[in-house]
């Protein structure tokens, strides 16, 4: 889908004003869906991401792991949320997404303090705006804390990406869209070790170096934004 | 669900197994002989399925795929009117392990076809430009079918084989529209190498008894220009930056290799 347009202006800045290392603004809160055992909803640039979890035994007996936990997260897209209406339920590129989220959130949760338990993560994709499977499972993990179940660290994701040539942090759509690659990448950022990686597209060595530089610069900092948004919620209970 | 393997009598390796190849890995040997970054043998037969545009059976070790390729004419997609379109599509079949089962696909059969498709598709090996019969209207479009009869590790690598040989020998029937049939215009060869993390080593090309001692997977498919076209980070597990870069050279070194001496 590469065409002539081009993403980075004279300036230099991209067409957004963005500078090449630069974020798109980042809210995070918690709460949102009393029902459930936790909840987070995301607003990252335009996408908005809504995300609950309920813990139970997990169901058919079969299905259980009798020294562990098993997570499933099911990512899933209204039809109102992108450009063209999506038709709903599970596709191919969602079943994939689901996968590889389960997958990183199973890092991060101590699946042994939860012996024959299923960490279900319903993820709502309310609209959709490049980067979506890096910030459900940025608010997942959110959801996840929030709901108390046991975790090493908070997983925390970014994207990165090449647009007319150039590595650039967090892809808005066109860049998306019309760049050379795509690079979703998720960490625990106490140890820095990479629970989800993909990348499609055309890089260099040296360039996947810089682009996993330049979101591993970046991670700490939306980090914080999912830590505050759990003391949010935490101490103001506290204060009631 | 994640569960890195399917969870049943026949795949569950006893503690005692897995503390052998976990023992043996940390010396650097492997319980079949190979070092760590030696690949199993490799076997090759093009034109395994004469009916089809384009096909081959490649066997890495005990694992064994069939590849085939149907072309048929059909609309373009609306967003691209100048572009033939291919489709890829992994099964997993229920004779080639006991808790494969037949019916709709897996979560692990759609990543692995997700995963081999984008190595292809990026690397832009099929040059779709000319697969278009009428601008907007008629092209035709690549239907590639891989199936898997024996699983003993690695789907990923073998599939990608096999896709690649099968493609690489693939005729498009224009007869059929009054023209002549013409090789299918091919620009690049991807290869796909796939390591697993098991302990602190990355094994390449792990296979069935590997995979289920490992903590992650990692596959990075790279073609003659040198780039990366795709990655996949696969199952529960973490792997450090360092280990990554690590896992680009491997693929590059040996990706090379399997390039001169398969696809030529």
């Amino acid at each position: 889908m590469e065409g002539n347009i081009k993403l980075i202006r004279d300036d230099g800045l991209r067409l957004d004003g963005r500078a090449n290392n630069e974020m798109r603004p980042i809210k995070i809160q918690t709460g949102v869906v009393q029902r459930a055992d936790g909840s987070a909803f995301i607003e990252w640039g335009a996408n908005k991401i809504i995300v609950a979890v309920y813990v139970r035994e997990a169901y058919p007996k079969h299905a259980q792991n009798i020294d562990r936990a098993i997570v499933k997260a099911r990512y899933n897209m209204s039809g109102y949320s992108v450009e063209e209406r999506k038709r709903p339920g599970p596709d191919r590129r969602t079943m994939e997404i689901s996968k590889v989220v389960s997958e990183a959130l199973s890092s991060a949760i101590v699946l042994e303090k939860l012996p024959r338990a299923e960490v279900d993560v319903f993820i709502q994709v309310l609209e959709a705006d490049a980067g979506t499977r890096i910030a459900s499972l940025t608010a997942s993990s959110v959801a996840v804390a929030d709901a108390g179940v046991p975790m090493r660290d908070l997983v925390v994701g970014c994207t990165a990406g090449k647009a007319d040539g150039k590595v650039v942090l967090d892809l808005s759509k066109d860049e998306d869209n019309f760049g050379q690659a795509d690079i979703p990448m998720a960490i625990l950022p106490r140890t820095g070790k990479v629970v989800l990686l993909q990348l499609d597209g055309d890089v260099t060595e040296e360039e996947f170096n810089e682009a996993t530089s330049m979101m591993m610069e970046a991670m700490p900092r939306i980090s914080e934004l999912q830590k505050n948004a759990l003391m949010d919620k935490y101490s103001l209970e506290d204060g009631e | 669900m994640v569960s890195k393997m399917p969870m049943d009598a026949s795949a569950v390796l006893s503690e005692i197994r897995k503390g052998f190849i976990l023992e043996s890995i940390k010396t650097g040997k492997r319980l079949d002989g190979r070092s760590l970054d030696d690949y199993r043998e490799i076997k090759i037969t093009e034109n395994f399925v004469p009916k089809a545009a384009g096909s081959a059976m490649v066997e890495i070790g005990k694992t064994k795929v069939v590849a085939g390729i149907k072309v048929e004419e059909g609309d373009p997609f609306e967003d691209s009117p100048d572009s033939g379109v291919m489709a890829l599509n992994i099964e997993l079949l229920p004779m080639a392990f006991p808790t494969f089962e037949s019916g709709p696909p897996s979560e692990q059969a759609i990543e692995y076809s997700r995963v081999v498709d984008r190595g292809i598709r990026e690397s832009k090996m099929v040059d779709t430009s000319k697969l278009v019969i009428e601008s907007g209207k008629r092209v035709w479009m690549i239907f590639v079918d891989i199936d898997v009869l024996n699983y003993d590790g690695n789907i990923i690598d073998a599939a990608t084989l096999a896709a690649v040989t099968a493609l690489k020998n693939t005729v498009v029937p224009a007869s059929k529209i009054g023209q002549k049939d013409y090789a299918l215009p091919i620009n690049a060869t991807p290869v796909s190498i796939t390591m697993a993390k098991i302990g602190d080593e990355l094994v390449c090309d792990p296979d069935l008894e590997e995979e289920q001692v490992s903590n992650g997977r990692i596959t990075v498919t790279i073609s003659e220009d040198h780039n990366i076209h795709a990655m996949q980070k696969g199952d529960i597990g973490e792997f450090s930056l360092d280990e990554i870069r690590k896992a680009i050279k491997t693929s590059s070194n040996i990706g090379n290799k399997l390039r001169e001496t398969y696809l030529r």
